[in-house]
């Protein structure tokens, strides 16, 4: 038999299958239908998803250590539970995320709803500048790490030296990554200087979205320009400034390659955020038991404040 | 057309396998296995080394070395995964007791008295540090491969210039040279603090303050050793008040703090090895405190290496001691060639090859090399290693290590970078922690 017939016959026998499938998916209903096309993403939702959920909320209960399957596993209630929300350094932790939350989603709000306020302005050249501004964004938390670990040296860090030339003061004394007073804020530039491009983009569709006949409507009434910001712009930009605020407070709460990369939680424990904690009990000290515990009550805190934020957020976007 | 693609593939075949048998004979008989170790000079001595076991089994070698900071996550993810990816690992010490309690090392008391391969041929601080879990006990996990410990290195050129030593004998009513107790190096380091070398400004001393693994407690370890700092009670295991906190390790944690305050670089809050190495290759420093097993690579250093560059063991204070370093090797329990893997340590064990490897730039713990009277001139830094070796301590190699590493690490930065708290109260919570620990554990004190 040559080739051609060999082709030839696969094509045939593909012409007979076709219509057999095709009656097959004709005879189902739209309920039938819809499941099997939504059954493959749950299954692999389940897979990737909910079961390690379910089974880090089962190991948050037992002592399971990953590095010694030897030893047998033993039921330990709710003592992992009570452990974290009685120990000090974890509530410090939580201070310190908190901290760095916090002022993050601060400077990020102000500074990129800033940014898309002079941006959404039409001038020679903003498509231009909008590209520059959000270049940080699109760089690796890696590289951004190395970066600016470079650039915050004492002593060959330019960070330090346009402190210095604005200051007067000498380039190396002052340790941005190495001083306790200096170092929380040295990852909240850095933050900062990473997200705040992504802060302004969604902030610049918020003011997109604004119809323009509402501000000639101002103009009619002869408001002034910060009226019609008071009035106009911020109310109606709020829905996206608020959801930014969601994204990079959840984001930031889970923060924990830039941290790793500039200070690795120090110096001491001052930067040392919740998940530099859970990720030390989980791979360096290997309790894996524990640290599914603290895994779920960090996941059971974000979920909650976000569930109570996008409650607002609803309320604000109805009226 | 199945008969020509049969005889083509055969034909590709016969050309692919008589490729393979030009290049790698060991490879053709299938016999090839990995060994795992960290990204560092000694490694590429290894492999150089190694080359000898190949011609001499057939057995091809295959390496994976990963760099530091990443290396004990790495493997220990292997290990705990029951990975079959290494079937040799130089692993570190404290990892011992963990991987002969989680069987994933290879005991090897039987195949040691089989090959006639005696502990005895090794140096006993290394035996008990690389090789036995428990301690002191003839329970080997591991053959002692690279011996190491903290040491320190010192820009012998800065010493020696005229000037220096003038102002230094001025200040001090002493020459200058190689310290032989921490006060000394304070001073030492202290002078060279902001000092002006060849027109640029120099620093005293790069210590280990390194936050996130163990560089810190690596480094502190030289300072509260020699100030009386015991782990335990010698007579009732993990009884540690008084002992860990005791009032000499107190003055140990502050003698260090205030090293570190007074005279290392600026921006040196989170150094370890590779930063150490930096510092003093860059010419920043006048001391350097680091693992022996990077001093032959100093010394061949065109800038700051041969004849500028001097070698001193860790000072004393009330008594003398130093943090060891190093690794055995040992097989890996869920390897799939533990036989060629035996083999490799069985040729490693031999006293030619103990020699070569001494000479190719790794460290021999075995007699044989250490304890020829020629050992002590055989390289700039072999007398000092030599002392080094024979006052080496180790940090706990319980199963619990980690946990009980990255206790210290926060105590120890807490109080010596950050300014929290007083020494007293460190190494106090510290004892907390630890006892914490072992009760975890199960372990009565």
């Amino acid at each position: 038999m040559n080739d051609l017939s060999v082709s030839s016959q696969i094509a045939y026998q593909a012409a007979r299958m076709q219509p057999r499938v095709v009656r097959r998916i004709r005879g189902l209903s739209d309920k039938a239908l819809a499941w099997l096309f939504i059954t493959p993403t749950i299954v692999l939702l389940l897979a990737i998803n909910i079961f390690p959920l379910i089974w880090t909320i089962y190991l948050s209960f037992t002592n399971y250590r990953a590095n010694r399957p030897n030893v047998p596993m033993r039921w330990m209630g709710i003592d992992w539970y009570q452990s974290i929300l009685t120990d000090p350094d974890i509530w410090s932790a939580m201070q310190v995320t908190a901290h760095f939350v916090l002022w993050t989603v601060v400077i990020e709000t102000v500074l990129g709803f800033g940014l898309a306020f002079l941006i959404d302005k039409k001038f020679r050249g903003h498509g231009a500048w909008t590209t520059i501004i959000l270049l940080p964004m699109m760089l690796s938390p890696a590289v951004v790490g190395n970066f600016w670990t470079f650039l915050y040296q004492p002593q060959i860090g330019l960070f330090n030296y346009v402190v210095a030339f604005c200051t007067g003061s000498a380039a190396s004394s002052f340790q941005m990554l190495g001083d306790v007073r200096l170092s929380p804020w040295a990852i909240v530039i850095v933050d900062a200087w990473m997200w705040t491009p992504y802060v302004m983009l969604i902030c610049l569709a918020g003011l997109r979205s604004i119809p323009d006949y509402i501000y000639e409507a101002a103009e009619v009434d002869r408001a002034s320009k910060w009226r019609q910001f008071w009035s106009i712009t911020l109310p109606m930009a709020l829905p996206f400034i608020m959801l930014a605020v969601l994204f990079r407070g959840i984001e930031n709460f889970k923060m924990f390659d830039m941290v790793n990369l500039l200070t690795g939680g120090g110096p001491g424990s001052t930067t040392e955020v919740a998940s530099i904690t859970l990720k030390r009990a989980a791979f360096e000290s290997w309790r894996t038991g524990y640290s599914s515990a603290f895994a779920i009550i960090l996941f059971v805190t974000v979920f909650g404040l976000a569930n109570i934020y996008v409650k607002a957020l609803n309320r604000v976007k109805s009226r | 057309m199945k008969n020509t693609l049969k005889a083509l593939l055969a034909a590709g075949g016969v050309a692919a396998l008589s490729i393979g048998t030009a290049t790698t004979p060991a490879h053709a008989q299938g016999k090839t296995i990995t060994l795992c170790w960290a990204a560092w000079d000694p490694a590429n001595a290894l492999v150089e080394l190694s080359k000898d076991f190949t011609a001499k089994t057939g057995i091809g070698m295959k390496f994976e070395f990963v760099p530091w900071p990443n290396y004990a996550d790495r493997f220990l993810n292997e290990l705990n995964s029951r990975g079959s990816l290494c079937d040799l690992i130089i692993g570190d010490s404290q990892w011992i007791g963990g991987a002969a309690e989680n069987g994933q090392y290879v005991k090897l008391n039987d195949f040691f008295k089989k090959e006639g391969i005696s502990m005895d041929d090794y140096m006993p601080a290394t035996v008990v540090g690389y090789s036995q879990w428990p301690k002191n006990t003839p329970n080997y996990w591991a053959l002692p491969a690279m011996g190491d410990a903290v040491g320190w290195t010192y820009r012998k050129d800065w010493f020696a210039r005229p000037e220096v030593q003038k102002d230094f004998k001025a200040k001090y009513g002493r020459d200058l040279a190689a310290p032989k107790t921490l006060d000394e190096l304070r001073d030492i380091a202290q002078f060279f603090q902001g000092r002006d070398i060849d027109g640029k400004k120099v620093y005293g001393a790069s210590i280990y303050t390194e936050r996130g693994s163990e560089g810190i407690t690596m480094g502190v370890s030289n300072y509260l050793y020699d100030y009386g700092f015991k782990y335990q009670d010698p007579n009732k295991p993990y009884a540690m008040d008084g002992f860990v906190n005791s009032p000499g390790a107190v003055k140990g944690l502050e003698a260090y703090k205030e090293l570190y305050k007074c005279c290392t670089p600026p921006g040196a809050s989170n150094s370890y090895m590779s930063e150490g190495l930096d510092a003093f290759k860059s010419g920043q420093v006048a001391l350097q405190m680091n693992f022996f097993a990077f001093f032959p690579g100093l010394y061949k250093d065109p800038n700051v290496g041969g004849d500028k560059i001097g070698f001193f063991s860790n000072p004393a204070a009330t008594t003398q001691a130093t943090q060891l370093g190093g690794q055995g090797i040992s097989v890996v329990s869920y390897s799939k060639n533990q036989g060629e893997a035996l083999q490799y340590i069985k040729w490693f064990s031999g006293g030619d090859v103990q020699k070569k490897w001494w000479a190719l730039g790794g460290y021999s713990c075995a007699k044989s090399v250490l304890n020829d009277p020629s050992f002590p001139d055989s390289a700039p830094f072999a007398k000092e290693f030599l002392k080094s070796m024979g006052m080496v301590v180790d940090f706990w190699a319980e199963p619990s290590y980690a946990q009980l590493l990255q206790a210290e690490q926060k105590r120890v930065h807490d109080y010596v970078v950050a300014d929290k708290g007083t020494a007293q109260e460190a190494l106090d919570s510290l004892v907390k922690d630890w006892k914490a620990i072992f009760k975890e554990e199960g372990k009565k004190f």
